[in-house]
């Protein structure tokens, strides 16, 4: 599953990079959902049209049920009669800040493992390969169902589970990164004219690990927003009233063949979103990496 | 051969007991506790204590840790606290299940993912092969939940085709198979498309062509075959992420596999059920992840085991 990528590029212009990125369509694409989105979170306070916990008298039918999309609630109201576009538009805060959060905290993890691993060798590299080895062997999911339900789920929380499930990834990537450029030529030049350790570190291997790791962590995004989404769906997640996209559907899905929009419409924002970080990740790759252009 | 055979399954089994030990340390700092959930709230203090005692739960860690150790070398998993039976026994009446499920997840993810890959190798470059890589795409962005969910609505809920979740016939299977199978194929269609591209550029297959075949003939009989092998070996690594894949699922559709077992032990702190799960998951991947490493050279004797 993980396509390494070969990324050997140093200093680049973050001008240009934006420029060639912006000229693919499908990254455009995604950067302008992720602006989208990004925007709806920030702007939530003033732009919702009502507070997302208040539970609207006119919000339900004279039934009691939930009303679909149009009207006075663009995306319909949920069980409780609260307006679904004001929960969605505060509940891209709790995924953005999630996925920015525990993909942040999963790629120091996994570029300290990796590089450690990579530049130390001996035993200190043997016993964090083998640590991430086992990690591996974990099946994710259950562990972090596990972690979750063994803390009380807050949002804080949910960020730190994913993020120790999640830095696996990197931390190989970054590993075998590293000891490839380790035994490069110019590392063995810089050692011959008696660079420090940290000097070479910090000059020579981490620059050249950035192309990677904005790979990864573009990509990384939107692994977590899917982690997030389905730990909230399963209730373990982000715990209601602070609503997740994950959560819309978690509190809704008992009626979802009556109202399905109550599932479709956060369903779709998570897809949405997840994409959009998929899409530019990729685009990233081609862009920061020579090697790999004129391969699509 | 046989010694780096060895010397993986000393790996392999070194892996699962630092599973087992971290699952057990995890589990034992668990905040709720299990014994008042056994109890029931109306217990007095002493029958609390009577239970703990029952259980070993007084015991410290390490001593609980060696116990449950010996026991699962022995094949004993330990008993429900709940259920009052035997893990083994519960695992094993469920795993049938998860079994038929992770099969035919694993069979639609190559069919659809391996079919499209191959087409886009094809027409590369062309709409259609950019179509379906943005399909792909969208593939491997979707939640598994929200699929199965828009699964059931349309093919159960709105057309009828197929029932709403449950177990027993083929066409129960169908639509959560197709849900565990649909995220794999969008990463399986762009690695058979690559891995078609390069074996195309190859110089036999010009030669194929060369000597009068025919384009499908090439495609089928000397690409197709050369293409598939790196990815078959593949499906090993991914165990992983199917066995978190069949957690969602089985719950979605109301599957009784092992991942429904193992998520409602966790909402109710039936430690020894999700210490089981844990570690007959945790053994399908290691074994997945050695399988896939003993086939590669076999399909590809370039690569030599080391």
């Amino acid at each position: 599953m993980a396509e390494t990528t070969g990324a050997h590029v140093a200093a680049i212009a973050p001008a240009g990079v934006l420029r060639r990125l912006l000229r693919r369509k499908l990254a455009l694409f995604g950067c302008a959902i992720i602006v989208l989105v990004v925007g709806g979170a920030v702007l939530a306070p003033w732009i919702a049209p009502y507070p997302p916990d208040e539970q609207l008298f006119e919000g339900l039918t004279l039934l009691g049920e939930p009303l679909p999309p149009g009207g006075d609630f663009l995306m319909g109201t949920d069980l409780l009669g609260r307006d679904l576009l004001s929960r969605m538009l505060y509940g891209a805060q709790t995924s953005l800040i999630i996925g920015v959060v525990a993909n942040g905290v999963a790629l120091v993890i996994g570029t300290l493992v990796g590089v450690l691993a990579g530049f130390m060798r001996g035993w200190i590299g043997a016993v964090l390969m083998r640590f991430t080895d086992l990690m591996m062997a974990f099946p994710a999911l259950l562990l972090a169902i596990c972690l979750a339900a063994i803390f009380q789920p807050s949002l804080w929380i949910v960020a730190m589970v994913i993020a120790l499930v999640n830095w696996v990834q990197t931390a190989r990537v970054v590993y075998t990164e590293t000891t490839a450029l380790s035994e490069r030529e110019f590392i063995a030049a810089e050692k011959t004219l008696g660079a420090s350790r940290s000097r070479i570190l910090f000059r020579h291997i981490l620059p050249h690990l950035v192309p990677t790791l904005i790979v990864w962590g573009t990509l990384g995004i939107s692994v977590t927003v899917l982690l997030e989404a389905t730990l909230s769906y399963l209730g373990v997640g982000v715990q209601p009233p602070t609503p997740s996209w994950g959560n819309i559907i978690f509190e809704n899905q008992t009626y979802f063949q009556a109202a399905p929009w109550l599932v479709f419409i956060p369903g779709a924002a998570i897809l949405l979103l997840a994409l959009a970080f998929n899409l530019v990740g990729d685009a990233l790759r081609d862009v920061l990496d020579p090697t790999q252009r004129g391969n699509d | 051969m046989a010694g780096y055979l060895f010397r993986r399954l000393v790996q392999s089994a070194l892996i699962l007991l630092g599973v087992s030990f971290i699952t057990f340390v995890l589990l034992y700092v668990l905040p709720a506790d299990p014994v008042r959930q056994i109890a029931g709230r109306s217990a007095t203090a002493q029958t609390v204590e009577n239970i703990r005692t029952q259980l070993g739960l007084d015991q410290p860690l390490l001593v609980q840790y060696g116990r449950y150790l010996a026991g699962l070398v022995q094949g004993d998993m330990g008993r429900s606290y709940l259920q009052k039976t035997e893990v083994s026994t519960l695992i094993a009446a469920r795993l049938p299940a998860s079994l038929l499920l992770m099969v035919g997840g694993i069979a639609c993810e190559l069919v659809i993912g391996l079919t499209l890959g191959v087409v886009a190798a094809v027409w590369r470059g062309r709409p259609l092969d950019q179509g379906l890589m943005v399909t792909s795409f969208v593939a491997v962005s979707a939640p598994q939940f929200v699929v199965g969910l828009l699964l059931l609505y349309v093919f159960a809920v709105q057309l009828g085709w197929f029932p709403i979740g449950g177990y027993g016939t083929a066409a129960h299977l169908v639509l959560p198979a197709v849900t565990l199978g649909i995220m794999g194929s969008g990463w399986y269609s762009r690695m058979m498309r690559s891995s078609m591209i390069d074996v195309l550029r190859q110089d036999y297959i010009r030669t194929a062509r060369a000597k009068g075949l025919t384009r499908s003939r090439v495609l089928m009989r000397h690409a197709l075959p050369n293409a598939i092998l790196p990815i078959i070996a593949m499906i090993g690594i991914d165990i992983g992420i199917f066995m978190g894949g069949i957690v969602v699922v089985e719950s979605v559709f109301g599957w009784p596999g092992i991942g429904q077992l193992a998520w409602q032990a966790i909402q109710r702190v039936d430690i020894p059920i999700i210490m089981g799960v844990t570690m007959v998951s945790a053994a399908a991947i290691v074994l997945g992840n050695l399988l896939a490493d003993i086939i590669t050279p076999l399909v590809d004797p370039r690569i030599r085991l080391r």
